[in-house]
């Protein structure tokens, strides 16, 4: 069954990540918070698409749905204080 | 006409176009129909509907016409919007509604 930590490994792998927590246990539905310097200056379907891009085949085989919130560590920040 | 060409044609002869899986009426999966009620919410009832199943080559075809690997997909005016996060999350902020009024 596809868990979360292995989708977590395998974004890791393909793109560098500040700070990343995927969620999900049902094996085929996961919810990802993924915080990366590479979203820098990259509008939202660019950013998700990164990150397809690490799951790669993946994405295509195994994992149904992959619900995600990016952030670049700016934005992050910012999420954080105001979650304060 | 190849694959590619009947995706780029739907998209741009109809200002709003939705890939998904099942129909606005009977959707089959619960994210298309949770962008089928974010349109809905919009004010746009009469968007061009694709259903995926209904056909497997669309179903790849749009996905890699979009580099994106699931569905539902959203294409406004010939450009891609995003998917089901990206929906509800322009939805939220407002900017759909704006993107929709155009």
């Amino acid at each position: 069954m596809v868990t979360a930590e292995s989708i977590e490994h395998s974004i890791k792998t393909g793109l560098p990540c500040t700070w990343i927590k995927v969620i999900g246990d049902d094996g085929h539905h996961f919810s990802a918070v993924i915080v990366s310097e590479q979203f820098q200056g990259k509008n939202i379907v660019k950013q998700h698409q990164l990150v397809y891009q690490a799951l790669g085949d993946r994405m295509r085989e195994e994992i149904h749905a992959l619900s995600m919130k990016t952030y670049t560590p700016e934005q992050w920040e910012t999420a954080k204080k105001s979650a304060d | 006409m190849d694959i590619a060409d009947s995706i780029e044609q739907q998209v741009s002869t109809h200002p709003v176009v939705l890939y998904m899986k099942g129909t606005p009426q009977q959707p089959q999966c619960g994210f298309s129909a949770n962008a089928v009620q974010i349109l809905s919410a919009c004010g746009v009832e009469d968007f061009f509907a694709v259903n995926v199943l209904a056909d497997p080559e669309i179903r790849q075809g749009i996905k890699d016409y979009s580099s994106w690997p699931t569905i539902p997909q959203l294409y406004v005016n010939g450009e891609f919007v995003g998917g089901s996060d990206i929906m509800a999350e322009m939805f939220q902020n407002g900017e759909l509604k704006k993107l929709l009024e155009k």
